[in-house]
């Protein structure tokens, strides 16, 4: 283990501790804008520069591991020196605009221009003037705010393999950009907004919908509708100053009354109803012997990352709808039918983490109640700021409950927003459904956490099930081509999978608040663990609301109507028409 | 065979045929290389001490030493000849391609490789197309191919074609590349040596640096490091170009003095004002460079570099910071854009150089300049925009007043207008 010296601290390290890490642990900050802590080192800034004895050049930090004996220098008077200058460099080309800019204030260059003391430009500025991609459902790209740090492409590449986004031209015209000349609307993009969570600055962000939101809310015609998806209640409180993880359900509904929302239902309701829909289409593929493995359908960017490069894995996948979307025709069909507002009166809004279910609810087949079952998706930050702007001091509001019909959850549908909530929240429901017996440790741990690739076996009446859990669509691509290859050979691997786009799952998506890393997510999942674990029921098949709605309006999981309402179809789609 | 045997334009032809090359004496490195072991083929380039050509100067036996043993390992021969002034690779793959070919199968078979990739610049088509003939003429002979000579040893060259970047000159860029991605250099270690293409081991040598592996096999390595001074042995090819009467390729000793290779190239065209060496990324001197010397040590002790060998020759009526604005639209043209520092500070070079040379640059901008170079040399990736600062302050260090003298003379210009 090399002991180094930084900045007059000395430090044992793990070998292979880059020295980034190892001043990091010395409690030292060394300044970067390409390197993050969850994605490779790139190497690409310069910002990261340090001094080594007897070294002659400067090296980077982030590329370069400690070393026995290493007397290491961060912040020289001739380092500060020449940072503060390649930080002009950087914000010569950078358009000057922070006061419009959506990530003021969350912005990793604002805040370096800032330690630095930068208050004038010796350089000259200039701009690209480049058009703005606005062609994506879910996600915006300014390219001329863009530095370049490379962060979108390893993440879209290499993280996610979506492979939207890559590197074009070069020097100063150096962009990133869809390939083969298509945009962002039409290409392989699935919208899962992994590149925005991680973009340093303000080039990548959510395509915004609050003016159509405020103006549905004061418009006195229509009545607004909103839903609230899992991984939001844990995320939302780091808006204003909470932690990650803190739950502020309670909060969420009381704000979004404020702000003059009508009627306030939660998603967690249709993520019980999903698990009865799927659990029973699990089932059913039981008893008729297959096609295995189900592959869960509750994840937007997954399911068009699935149509992309998996199509043949398609009848694979469940034919659920999400539940946002479950929500969506119920809202306009069920609760329009028992309250007696017409449809066309009603707005369907809904909170999400993510910006791929903005896509999710623009897809043509996302009108079975003869409307757009939902009309606007916010992300869990577009959220923020209308709370903000309308004066609301959300951490000291004191809560209050959501409204009947369409809002009752257990504790298996709130686990949705985390990586292994799904398959937990379905094997808890299809167990006892199928067997008719209680589940005697309903804590499914083998599937929950962190762990990119979960595996675990469950035996159900004598019948061994092997499940998988990926998140990530890198992982997803590797077990699913691994699936299909078994496939042709004749074999079943796994029974069921679930698949989410975003590392973390649903905690993780591309619309949550900014830090969003994988320390964040992790935090929010166990907010998440912890609900559950203290609800007063936490399987979907108890749920009161469900119950009900079969009861009066849909019969059945699986009936003619469910069908009609909850379940979708897929399109395969090439990945590049040339 | 020829008197002057230890030299490469002898091997010059203006019709590439390869019984005619074996008539000069060609092929005769790789039988020799053939009957010895493969480390004692290894250990003959090491006593040869012959250096890189491409402009590192590495040792190229120490390069071939550290490759590893693998089941798979490759040669690439660098012909990315993409250095402004700088023809030398051309015109041994125009004349004489037979030797490249020569010298890359005894590489293979020093490092245990069976295959070798012609990575040739994309502007160089036609002689792209001159090379697969003499693959082929290669093969015929069984110079190339399966169980080479009877020997055993099995080895064959792809050619690859460049896209038409700079950098891609640059190992790691030119390796990424070659494998199908875009020619972004990658940090060493590990080298490629280790860790090259598809993660095999992989040696790159410069066009000229393979080519002269096949004399030091055929003549030994004494008759190789007798010539030239210490520390840079053998012949060179030097690329001359500029004010000369005669610009074009020179082969000379190693420490050539300046003043006596520019009379090989006839002299110069009127009163000599600055010379260049080493590419565009090597520094600009005034007159007083004539006194020097072409080799590595000579050139490092100059504050210079030898680099490719490219001597570029300006007269009395070059105007400075004309050449200032070309150099630095060199840079930003080809900086690949992957590290901040290049990707910014060569366009805003490029801005201030160019305004400049149009007669709307400022006094301030040469001190910024130099800053800017500076950022550049202390944290860009690699040595492409480390390097910038070299001739832009060998520059305005011999003649910073007469771009001063210009940019106030625009200035005064402007006042009168």
């Amino acid at each position: 283990m090399p002991n180094v010296n930084i900045d007059g601290r000395p430090i044992e390290v793990e070998t292979g501790t880059t020295i980034l890490e190892a001043a990091d642990k010395a409690g030292i900050d060394i300044p970067t804008l390409c390197k993050h802590e969850d994605i490779a080192p790139l190497g690409t800034c310069g910002m990261c520069m340090v001094e080594i004895d007897g070294k002659p050049d400067y090296v980077r930090a982030c590329i370069t591991q400690a070393q026995e004996g290493m007397q290491i220098r961060t912040h020289t008077r001739e380092l500060r020196r020449i940072k503060r200058n390649l930080l002009q460099l950087v914000l010569a080309a950078h358009p000057d605009d922070c006061l419009q800019c959506i990530r003021h204030g969350e912005c990793e260059l604002q805040k370096l221009a800032e330690k630095f003391e930068i208050r004038d430009l010796e350089y000259d500025q200039y701009t690209r003037g480049l058009p703005i991609d606005s062609s994506a459902a879910g996600i915006v790209r300014d390219m001329n705010k863009c530095i370049g740090c490379g962060r979108c492409v390893e993440v879209c590449q290499n993280l996610q393999t979506v492979k939207a986004i890559s590197f074009f031209g070069r020097g100063a015209d150096t962009i990133v950009s869809p390939g083969a000349e298509t945009n962002m609307g039409s290409g392989v993009c699935v919208n899962c907004g992994q590149c925005v969570v991680y973009c340093p600055v303000g080039a990548l962000h959510e395509r915004e919908q609050t003016d159509h939101v405020w103006e549905a809310i004061e418009n006195p015609e229509l009545h607004v509708a909103a839903q609230i998806a899992p991984a939001v209640r844990v995320a939302l409180g780091e808006e204003f100053g909470m932690a990650p993880g803190e739950l502020v359900i309670d909060k969420i509904y009381h704000a979004l009354k404020m702000l003059g929302i009508d009627t306030v239902f939660d998603t967690n309701f249709s993520a019980d109803l999903t698990i009865m829909e799927e659990g029973t289409e699990f089932l059913n593929r039981l008893s008729a012997g297959g096609p295995f493995p189900l592959i869960t359908s509750c994840s937007p960017g997954w399911i068009k990352f699935g149509e992309t490069y998996f199509p043949d894995l398609i009848e694979n996948i469940s034919s659920c709808k999400s539940p946002q979307q479950m929500m969506g025709s119920l809202i306009k069909t069920y609760f329009s039918e028992t309250r007696g507002i017409p449809p066309e009166k009603i707005v369907s809004l809904s909170i999400m983490p993510c910006t791929a279910k903005k896509f999710e609810a623009d897809r043509p087949e996302m009108n079975d109640s003869g409307f757009k079952d939902v009309d606007y998706v916010l992300t869990t930050r577009e959220l923020a700021r209308m709370i903000r702007q309308a004066g609301i001091s959300f951490d000291k509001l004191d809560g209050v409950t959501s409204d009947s019909l369409l809002s009752a959850y257990s504790g298996a549908a709130t686990i949705f927003g985390a990586t292994g909530g799904v398959m937990e929240a379905a094997l808890r429901t299809a167990y006892e459904l199928h067997t008719g017996k209680p589940l005697e440790n309903i804590n499914l741990k083998a599937v929950r956490g962190m762990e990119e690739t979960k595996t675990a076996s469950i035996s159900i009446d004598g019948e061994e099930l092997r499940v998988a859990v990926v998140h990530g669509l890198s992982n997803a691509r590797e077990l699913l081509s691994y699936v299909y290859n078994e496939q042709q050979a004749g074999r079943v691997p796994y029974h069921f999978i679930e698949i989410m786009a975003c590392r973390g799952g649903c905690v993780g998506g591309g619309g949550q608040p900014i830090e969003n890393s994988l320390y964040q997510r992790n935090l929010r999942g166990q907010g998440l663990y912890k609900e559950d674990s203290g609800l007063p029921f936490r399987k979907s098949h108890e749920n009161p609301e469900v119950a009900a709605l079969y009861e009066h309006y849909l019969e059945k999981p699986g009936g003619e109507r469910s069908h009609h309402l909850l379940h979708t179809h897929y399109t395969r789609r090439d990945a590049y028409t040339l | 065979m020829k008197q002057n045997k230890v030299s490469l334009t002898h091997y010059a032809m203006k019709k590439q045929d390869i019984e005619a090359y074996i008539g000069l004496g060609g092929y005769h490195g790789l039988k020799a290389a053939l009957d010895m072991d493969r480390s004692e083929v290894v250990k003959e380039v090491q006593d040869s001490k012959l250096r890189g050509r491409g402009g590192a100067g590495f040792p190229t036996g120490k390069k071939w030493a550290g490759v590893p043993p693998s089941e798979e390992t490759y040669v690439v021969c660098n012909a990315d000849e993409g250095e402004p002034g700088t023809f030398k690779d051309r015109y041994i793959m125009e004349n004489t391609p037979f030797l490249l070919l020569e010298g890359m199968t005894i590489a293979g078979y020093a490092v245990g490789a069976k295959k070798g990739f012609i990575y040739i610049r994309g502007e160089y088509p036609t002689i792209a197309e001159t090379l697969k003939k003499a693959l082929e003429a290669a093969r015929s002979q069984n110079m190339l191919g399966n169980n080479i000579l009877g020997s055993g040893f099995s080895f064959d060259i792809e050619i690859k074609r460049g896209g038409g970047s700079y950098v891609v000159g640059d190992e790691t860029a030119l390796l990424s590349s070659l494998m199908g991605k875009r020619g972004f250099p990658w940090m060493k270690p590990p080298y490629p040596t280790e860790k090259g293409l598809w993660d095999r081991p992989t040696v790159v040598n410069n066009v000229e640096t393979l080519s002269y592996v096949p004399l030091i096999l055929a003549h030994g390595a004494a008759a190789f490091s007798k010539i030239g001074v210490e520390g840079s042995t053998g012949p060179k090819l030097y690329s001359v170009s500029g004010h000369v009467n005669s610009p074009g390729v020179y082969e000379f000793p190693m420490g050539v003095s300046v003043k006596d290779l520019i009379e090989a190239a006839g002299g110069v065209q009127g009163q000599l004002k600055a010379v260049q060496i080493g590419g565009t990324a090597g520094p600009i001197y005034d007159a007083e460079s004539l006194s020097m010397q072409l080799d590595y040590d000579a050139m490092q002790t100059a504050g210079g570099t030898l680099g490719s060998g490219a001597v570029v020759v300006m007269n009395s009526k070059t105007n400075m910071a004309g050449v200032l604005d070309v150099s630095m639209r060199f840079f930003a043209e080809e900086s690949c854009g992957q590290c901040f520092p290049c990707r910014y500070g060569t366009r805003q070079l490029n801005y201030m150089a160019q305004r400049i040379a149009a007669g709307t640059g400022r006094q301030s901008y040469l001190q910024l300049m130099q800053d800017t170079g500076e950022v550049m040399q202390a944290t860009s990736f690699c040595p492409f925009g480390q390097s910038v600062s070299t001739p832009l302050n060998s520059l305005l260090q011999h003649f910073g007043d007469e771009v001063k003298g210009f940019i106030q003379q625009q200035d005064y210009v402007k006042e009168v207008i």
